[in-house]
Parts: structure tokens; sequence; C-alpha cells
């Protein structure tokens, strides 16, 4: 933590941090991941399936158990796959109450889901995954979604590039609260529809009256631009010293070397201490099972980023990860109307956002709170 | 030894029985409720992105420090050696055993994924140690629950076989969790304390003040629980040391009492933007007031119980002191359960005043956790008395059925 360095010394471009424990920094491409590898599982897989079948048949359980506690007690010790290959026979039982119900009617196709399921609850934090591990979830993943909806996503695992920290720069003068941003980073990351997730909330202020956050508006359903009012933009900061990666009590959220903040959607225990720890109101919870319609759902996806959640974790804006770690920018960016909002890489002297900061009057919110937002705000 | 006492606690008098199918029942549609949640997800709490901690939470931060004031009742017996409190401290240690059980039940009942909470355990999944204070909360509510069930468990089965507890095995355990008692709450405390993000805990007083307030509402629930016990059981439990565990709760309230002076001067003699949180709690916000009620119940509450145990006499008079253990009790289980946790989100970090209004379910769940916690002290304080007693005793069994029936 403390040897973390803050944005403005790594200006000169010097990346000096040897990336720590994670993984190669491979700037590969999207990750082995693609789909075209999912339709066959590997022979290992087909092994176990098989076997667990068996068990699955004696144990005649009807229900999905996954969330018996008895189960968690023995599962726990096989977060990996290779642990998993030593499992004992009493525990292939457990294993077979797992896939159970399906296994018992129908064939291979059932099978692999609840052998997917199986292998997706028990496996690692995807920060300590190694690069095989990640691309064998991604795999997983991938061909899961295939399995139950009958169509074809992409998703890569792009590490952080070398030499890049990404930030973002808001024009309060240009904002006219049009929201396009808001309704492209839902399309954009499969929020929920049903709550009406939004990671960017544009805030309604008052004319001659500065930033009084508090007597704004962030749920406006009026015309705009209003007649005597500004707009100005919020979502999360991705901070370089981020509160929210601090207080969690199992890491499911981390700081990537490109200065994402992220989350692992799957190692998230859902404590929401991260969010009571956010002075940005940067984080939003899936209080129940978040639904997308099929044909809306963006199916070019990062694990980090925009692929689907499950009820009961944690999510947030990723400045579009998928998008930005493929040289694009984020969605919000993309869709603004005005050229409000600019996106780029800090380390870069000759990206417009080194521009913004070196030639505008630049300041960003709550700087006394010391996490180091990287996301400023200017006027014209 | 298990035997035993499962044949003791499963007998009992009329009283006895129906209190515990009462409990059972409460527990069952706890259960209940609980799997309407687990099915719809934390949507069926009242509980929001604007307000993302509740009832559950609150719970739990309260009875953090119930768990901890068992140790008021430990350091004098076990240590100083204090012959009067002997009686008193299994009783105490079983309420720190039912205390700690329920609020791993609270935060259990909090998670968005309880089929991932193996990701906590220590050594399989990858824990957040030293940076996170929930980690650090995780190891000592953890290691406080072994310590309490250890050490009764000790002298009880000592006791169980005829036998003295040897005072060098469980002397160095009993000065360990006073140490660890005071840990729980602190690191409890700085769970909160340590947020920059929510001014209405970011507060030094925090700390402080949850070992005052905890070291007030524990005995006075001590207190009114060996009143019980003395009611419906054989176990003698002197006024002495009643008298003794009161006059615990009087310096805590009143020290309790200062530091919240303190707070208040704090927010409202130069108030800022910080002290909205505050204003909230006390006096709303745009119209928003929905902890009026409790907070303007809980404040002369235990400003009354205060007063009133401050004087000897009437502290003296058990009617006077049972009444305001009971009040006391219930001003600092508002204070310091949703009165502090509540506010911290509201308003939230862009001003955005958003109230939370607990649901059935949530309320349901909340219930059935407090059933559990009463439950498991019954059972544990039964078995301990029986065993102090004497009628539950290695190969005694025959007198113990023709006693308990």
């Amino acid at each position: 933590m403390s040897e973390k360095k803050k944005w403005f010394t790594l200006d000169l471009g010097f990346n000096k941090k040897v990336p720590t424990a994670s993984s190669c920094g491979c700037g590969k491409t999207s990750g082995g991941c693609g789909s075209h590898e999912a339709p066959s599982p590997s022979k290992n897989e087909h092994a176990m399936t098989a076997e667990e079948f068996d068990k699955a048949v004696e144990g005649t359980m009807v229900d999905e158990t996954r969330k018996d506690g008895f189960q968690q007690v023995f599962d726990v010790k096989m977060d990996r796959r290779t642990a998993f290959r030593k499992l004992t026979a009493s525990l292939l039982v457990g294993a077979g109450a797992v896939q159970t119900s399906c296994s018992v009617i129908a064939g291979e196709e059932s099978k692999e889901k609840a052998q997917i399921d199986w292998e997706e609850q028990f496996k690692g934090n995807y920060k300590l995954m190694t690069q095989e591990e990640r691309d064998a979830t991604v795999d997983r993943l991938v061909r899961s979604y295939q399995l139950r909806k009958k169509e074809n996503i992409k998703m890569s695992a792009t590490d952080a590039s070398k030499d890049v920290l990404f930030g973002y720069a808001f024009n309060i003068s240009k904002c006219q609260g049009y929201m396009d941003c808001v309704s492209a980073c839902v399309e954009e990351n499969n929020q929920d529809r049903n709550s009406q997730m939004q990671y960017i909330r544009i805030h309604e202020m008052k004319d001659g009256e500065g930033f009084k956050f508090n007597e704004a508006d962030d749920n406006y359903y009026h015309e705009v631009p209003a007649e005597g009012h500004f707009y100005m933009g919020t979502q999360c900061f991705h901070c370089d010293d981020p509160p929210c990666v601090d207080v969690c009590p199992v890491q499911a959220t981390w700081r990537e070397e490109d200065g994402l903040v992220v989350i692992d959607y799957d190692w998230c225990i859902g404590c929401r201490y991260c969010m009571a720890a956010c002075p940005y109101d940067g984080r939003r919870f899936n209080w129940s099972k978040p639904e997308v319609p099929e044909e809306e759902v963006n199916k070019n996806q990062h694990y980090l980023g925009n692929r689907m959640r499950k009820k009961g974790v944690m999510e947030k804006c990723t400045f579009c990860i998928q998008r930005s770690r493929a040289g694009k920018d984020p969605a919000c960016v993309e869709a603004c109307p005005t050229g409000a909002r600019i996106f780029g890489n800090l380390l870069d002297p000759d990206s417009t956002i080194r521009w913004v900061l070196a030639n505008k009057k630049v300041f960003r919110l709550k700087e006394d709170l010391g996490t180091e937002p990287k996301f400023w705000y200017f006027m014209d | 030894m298990v035997k035993d006492s499962l044949g003791y606690i499963t007998h009992g008098s009329k009283t006895y029985h129906i209190w515990m199918i009462f409990l059972t029942a409460i527990m069952l549609i706890g259960m209940y409720c609980y799997s309407i949640q687990l099915e719809e997800g934390l949507s069926a709490t009242g509980m929001t992105d604007r307000v993302s901690w509740g009832l559950y939470i609150s719970n739990f931060t309260f009875l953090v420090g119930v768990a901890a004031a068992a140790v008021m009742l430990v350091m004098p017996t076990y240590v100083l050696n204090d012959i009067d409190f002997k009686h008193a401290v299994l009783i105490g240690e079983g309420l720190a055993v039912a205390a700690l059980l329920m609020c791993l039940a609270f935060v259990v009942a909090d998670m968005g994924g309880p089929s991932v909470l193996w990701h906590m355990i220590p050594g399989i999944g990858v824990f957040n140690f030293p940076n996170s204070m929930l980690a650090w909360d995780v190891i000592v509510l953890n290691g406080y629950l072994f310590i309490n069930i250890t050490i009764p468990l000790y002298i009880l089965f000592r006791h169980y076989q005829g036998k003295e507890a040897k005072r060098s095995v469980y002397i160095p355990g009993s000065i360990l969790s006073v140490l660890w008692a005071v840990g729980i709450h602190l690191v409890t405390a700085f769970l909160y304390e340590g947020l920059q993000a929510r001014p209405f805990w970011n507060n030094a007083l925090l700390g402080p003040r949850f070992l005052a307030s905890a070291f007030a509402a524990g005995p006075a629930l001590i207190i009114l629980v060996l009143a019980v016990i003395r009611k419906f059981t054989e176990f003698n439990i002197e006024q002495k040391t009643i008298n003794k565990i009161a006059m615990i709760v009087v310096v805590a309230a009143q020290i309790n009492l200062i530091m919240l002076v303190s707070e208040l001067f704090k927010e409202f003699y130069a108030p800022t933007h910080h002290s909205e949180s505050a204003y909230y709690l006390f006096f709303g916000l745009e119209g928003k007031t929905a902890l009026l009620p409790w907070i303007w119940t809980a404040i002369p509450l235990n400003v009354l119980a205060t007063v009133l145990l401050t004087f000897h006499k009437l502290r003296r008079n058990p009617k006077v002191l049972y009444f305001c253990c009971f009040i006391l009790f219930v001003a600092i289980w508002i204070e310091k359960g949703f009165g502090l946790i509540v506010p911290g989100f509201i308003p939230g970090p862009y001003g955005t005043i958003a109230e939370y209004r607990p649901t059935g379910v949530e309320i349901g769940v909340t219930l059935g956790i407090w059933a559990m916690g009463a439950f498991i002290f019954t059972m544990l304080a039964k078995t301990s008395i029986g065993i102090e007693l004497g009628k539950l005793r290695y190969r005694k069994k025959e007198k113990l059925a023709s006693k308990a029936a």
C-alpha cells in the first residue's frame, strides 16, 4: 500500500514497479478465452464428469445444495482444479449432489453444466490465479453461457499494458445533462435493468450557487439543459489509493497496474464494506439477480468488466476495461454528444488528458480525503 | 457429559418447556424469512445502494459489546479470586458465547453470497490481513468465541467429575480473555472509525464509547439474567454479587454519558458539513425524520437510568435496579445499533438523503437470530447451573433423572 506511487510521480513514464505475484505482464490480446475453444472442453473435464455422474446417481439428491454449510466445510479445500482431482470418493458423492437433478435426467450437456458450476464455485481468487487458471475460468464461463443461452460470447482477460495509467477528465462547461453517457454505460456494461442500476450519476446544480451536491438533483426527468442549471457527472474515480480496496476482507477488489480498480465478481462475498468505505458513491450492489434481456446483452466482455454478474455481489465502473484495454475509449466518452468527457493514458505525454491537466485549472472532489482520484474536473 | 447435559436440558419445568417452544417457533419463523431472503437476494430487505447496512449490522455491532462485557465478571473472579463473582461468571461467559454466535449469524445473514463465505477462512480463502478491519474482526471474534467456550468448559468439566479446576490452567486463559474482550470491541469500532468516507463514524471517540456503552449494557443484561435465574432455579446468587455488577453498570453508564455530551457538543456547537448525519439523527433533514422517535426514546432512557442508578439507595432497591437495567439495555441497543449505523449513510456521499426502513423479512430474521441466542444461552446456563449445583455429575444419572422430573 504505502509504496504505491501516486499518479503524478509517474508522469515521466517509468513504471518501476514489477508486477507482483499476480501474473506475467504479457500484453497479449484477449487471452485464450475465445469462444472457438469452448465447444470442446478438455479431456480431463469429461473424465471427471463421468466419474461424478455415477456418484450422483447413487446420491439421488434432488435439490441444488450448493449453499449447504456441510459441503462448504469440505469443499473449501479444493478451490483449485488440481486439488479437485484428489477428491475422495465420499466427497464425490457431495459433488453429485451439486450436479444431481439434471444429470440424472439428461446427458452430456447438463453434466457439463454441472461440472462447470462445480468448478466455478470452488475456483480461486482471480488476482492470484496463474495464467492457465485464468484462461480456464474464462473458457468455462464462455462455455457455460453457450450451454445455457445457446449464444456465443467473447470474453477476454487482457492484462494491463506496460506504461499505461488511465485517467479521466470532465468538462463542467460542456456537459448539458443529456445522460447519453448513462444509457451507453448501462448498455455497454450489462447492468441490471430491473433495478435500473447506473454507475454514472449526473448532478443538476443551480447556477450561481457553486457545487452544492446536497442540493443537486441526481435523478431528474425533465428536458435538459434546464434553464439556470449546470451539470456534473460522478462515477467511480479509480482512486490511486482506494479505500474500498483496503477494506475488502477477501481481496476481491484491487487496483490493477494500469490504475483501474476492479472486482472479481466470483470472489466477492457481498459484505458491502467497500460500499461503506467509498467516499464517491462509486460502487453498486446486486440486491437481486441482475437481468438483461438476451438481445440487449453486450457479448463483447471482459472477465473483470462487463461479464454477467450474479446476485449478491458488488460491481462498479471499470472505465470499460473491455474497451480501454483494447485501445478504445469507454462507452461514456464515446457517447457524450458535447465532448465533455476526456479519457486517456496519463503516462503518455502527448495524450489529450495530459494536455488538459497541463493547460486547464483542474480540480478533484474531496481531495482532503487523500484517496488521489484519477478523475479531474475542469471548465473552459 | 454431552449425553448427561442433553438429558438435563430436555427436562425441566413447564415454564421452561413453554419458553423453549416459544423460542423454537420464533427461530423457525426466522429461518423461513431467511429462506425468502436467500431466494430473492438482499432486495428482500430494506437496504439499498444508498443505505447499504441496516438492522443486521446494527445488531451485530451491539452484540459484540454484550459479548465483550462478560470480561467484567471474568477479571475479578478468576484473576483477583473474588469468590463473589464465581457463580455469576459462568453465566456471563455463557452469555458471551450466545452473543458471539448471534454476531456471527447476523454477519452471515448480511452477506450477499453466503455460499462463498469460505473465501474468508484463513488458509483456504484469501484473507486481506492486516489491511481490512473486517478481516481482523473475523479473527478476534472467533478467537474470543474459542476462549469463552474452552475456559468454562474446562471448569465445568472438572466440576462435573467432582474435582476442582486448576488455577494454573485457567488463569492464563482468563487474563488473555480480558485483553481479548477489549480487543474485539475496539476492532469492531475501528471497522467504522477507519472510514474517511463517513464522517459520522470517522470519530476518535467511537472506540472508547463503544467500550463504555458495552460495559453498561452487557452487565445490565447479566443482572437481569441473574434475577431470572434466581427466581426460577435454586442457584444461589448473593445480593452482594448483583450489587457489585450494578456498580460496574453505573460507572460505565456515567462515562458513556460524559462521552455522549462531548460528542453532541462537537457536532452542534460549531456544526460543519460533517455534522449533517448527527442533525439527521437528532432532528431530521429535509423532512426525513425516521430515526427521531428512536433516538429521543434512547436518550431520555439512558439519562434516566444513569441518574437513578447513581443513587445508592435506589440502586439497592431490586425493583428500581431491574427496571433501570432494562431501560439502559434498550437505550443502548437503539443508540449503538441503528442509531449508529444508519445515520452513517445519511446523507450519502453526495448529500442524497434516502431513508431506511427494515422490511418484515429483515425483522423476522433478526428476531429469529435473537431467539437463537436466547435458546443457546438457556441451554448453556441450564447445564452449568446443573453442574454447579451438583445435580449433574459423572455417573449420577439415576439421581439426576429423578430430580429433574
